[in-house]
């Protein structure tokens, strides 16, 4: 019965499961860390205002131009095609001798630093041109602006997306096993391999796959609510009381059950 | 008396659209001078090319004497000492009322952090919001908005406030509450700039009005000489039409 089989199968092989699992979810952590701050400085260098003329407008609109031309190159392939070229290429063509976790996280990292790219960028294009109109004003530079005013509410919006690119490296390093990243599905083939049960291997890796997104994007959604913090606020002195959404609503409700 | 922004020949074109035609006119330090004309005439344009949000095509800036287009000249430094209220307010979003008085000075006048919330609570006090130092933004009113950003822009000690049409996107009721502010801040001998459709505050409390028509200042003089007798005659028919309307 496959019942047994799939208890047998975690009983006996849970260790190279759970190894699986944390290389995993290393790799996407670290990549989905990197790939942001990537993603952050290219949004970042991509907003900066032209300059009319001179020396510095040239060297912006190389980098730009470098800049898009790696977004869209990483976007518009494959990663599992990415991994193979980046691995191999590396080897062959550079002479420099990768271990396939490295590797990995290095590939999962620009993958996702070319998507948080687009991201970041939207989410500062997004933002109220007054936002920098005032930092402007009060002197900050393009720098300090982003620091202090745009880039914290921008993170703040993008979250939802990043938490989504997380979820996405999880399912997606899966293909890193091309160059045999001992990661989770690596693992579960080797599992499979050993006692040629490959439906009862990969159901266990299902289960893990599922439980790893699913506590991640409740865990991000507990942060995504701390973050926008209480919507009430407390007064200096208790002399007003401004209502909130929900205090508003409240009396609304009463209002109306009162007629 | 000392002029403390001096505006010669000054000009500004977006593509083909000519905003601002060959603008003469200085500020005097104390001074209050309202800009008044329809909307389109330019008057937001030329708030926005005094603090460089817009580059001027044309015509020199002096601040204190100071050739502030020439390319040598530290823009951020000279936009710290103008302090600029927007009609839309533009308070930092992610910043708490306190924060919004204190980012500025801690990070471009490198103030101490002490030191910055010591003059961001003076400058609450003045404008009646220290109660709310720990609002954000979104849950104020937009007077209260509006007063927070005045507070902003006196926290960083500016020798000249600039102000876009300050009451223009707040709810009549809120009107009177900003203009009270900026009036106290008139009687304490600020030198300001404040581009306003508020005709009652132009008369009473500045010290000249410019009218502005299309791009260019059509007549400047004391409030007594544009209200009760302009030169002009589409100053006298902006002036009914604007009354009117009130
Ligand atoms: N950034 C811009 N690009 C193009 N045209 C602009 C821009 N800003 C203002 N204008 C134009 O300049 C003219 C004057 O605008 P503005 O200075 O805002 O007038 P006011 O503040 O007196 O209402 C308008 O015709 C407006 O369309
Ligand atoms: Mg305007």
């Amino acid at each position: 019965m496959e019942f047994d089989i799939i208890v047998k199968t975690v009983t006996k092989y849970w260790p190279m499961f759970i190894r699986g699992a944390g290389v995993t979810l290393l790799i996407s952590i670290i990549g989905t860390i990197i790939g942001s701050i990537i993603g952050l400085l290219i949004g970042v260098i991509r907003t900066i205002p032209m300059p009319e003329r001179g020396f510095r407008k040239i060297i912006l609109k190389v980098i730009n131009t470098i800049l898009s031309i790696y977004v869209e190159v990483f976007r518009g392939t494959p990663m599992i095609v990415q991994a193979m070229v980046i691995y191999y290429g590396s080897k062959q063509a550079l002479d420099i001798d990768m271990t396939p976790l490295l590797a990995g996280i290095f590939i999962v990292s620009i993958n996702t630093g070319a998507y948080m790219a687009e991201i970041v960028r939207g989410g500062i294009i997004s933002i109220d041109k007054g936002q920098f109109e005032a930092a402007h004003a009060i002197g900050m530079s393009h720098i300090q602006t982003m620091l202090n005013v745009v880039l914290p509410q921008v993170i703040r919006n993008i979250l939802p997306a990043t938490g989504n690119e997380f979820v996405i490296n999880i399912k997606d390093t899966s293909v890193l096993n091309v160059i045999a990243v001992t990661e989770l599905f690596f693992q579960t083939k080797s599992v499979a391999g050993i006692n040629y049960r490959y439906f009862e291997a990969f159901f266990v890796a299902s289960v893990i796959y599922f439980v790893m997104t699913y506590t991640v994007t409740r865990i991000l959604r507990y942060i995504e609510r701390k973050i926008d913090g209480p919507e009430n606020y407390i007064l200096y002195a208790n002399q007003m009381q401004v209502e909130t959404p929900e205090d508003a609503l409240m009396r609304e409700q009463k209002y109306k059950g009162s007629i | 008396m000392e002029k403390i922004i001096d505006i010669q020949h000054l000009s500004k074109t977006f593509g083909t659209n000519e905003v601002l035609k060959d603008i003469n006119f200085s500020v005097n330090k104390g001074e209050v001078v309202s800009i008044i004309g329809s909307s389109g005439s330019g008057k937001s344009t030329l708030l926005r090319c005094i603090n460089l949000l817009e580059k001027p095509t044309g015509g020199k800036i002096f601040f204190k004497g100071e050739d502030i287009l020439d390319d040598k000249h530290d823009i951020r430094a000279y936009r710290a000492k103008l302090g600029m209220v927007f009609q839309h307010f533009n308070l930092f979003n992610n910043h708490d009322v306190l924060s919004n008085c204190m980012v500025g000075q801690i990070k471009v006048l490198k103030r101490s952090k002490e030191e910055a919330r010591e003059v961001a609570m003076k400058y609450l006090k003045v404008v009646e919001m220290e109660k709310f130092i720990h609002a954000k933004p979104h849950q104020l009113s937009g007077g209260q908005k509006q007063r927070v950003a005045i507070a902003r822009a006196l926290s960083m000690d500016p020798e000249v406030m600039l102000f876009d049409e300050p009451t223009s996107a707040l709810d009549p009721e809120m009107v009177g509450e900003v203009l009270k502010v900026m009036k106290e801040l008139a009687g304490l001998g600020l030198t300001m700039l404040v581009v306003t459709h508020e005709m009652g505050f132009a008369r009473e409390v500045s010290d000249r009005v410019v009218f502005m028509d299309k791009g260019v200042i059509a007549e400047e003089g004391t409030p007594e000489e544009i209200f009760n007798n302009p030169k002009l005659e589409r100053t006298r028919e902006f002036l009914k039409r604007t009354l009117e309307q009130n």
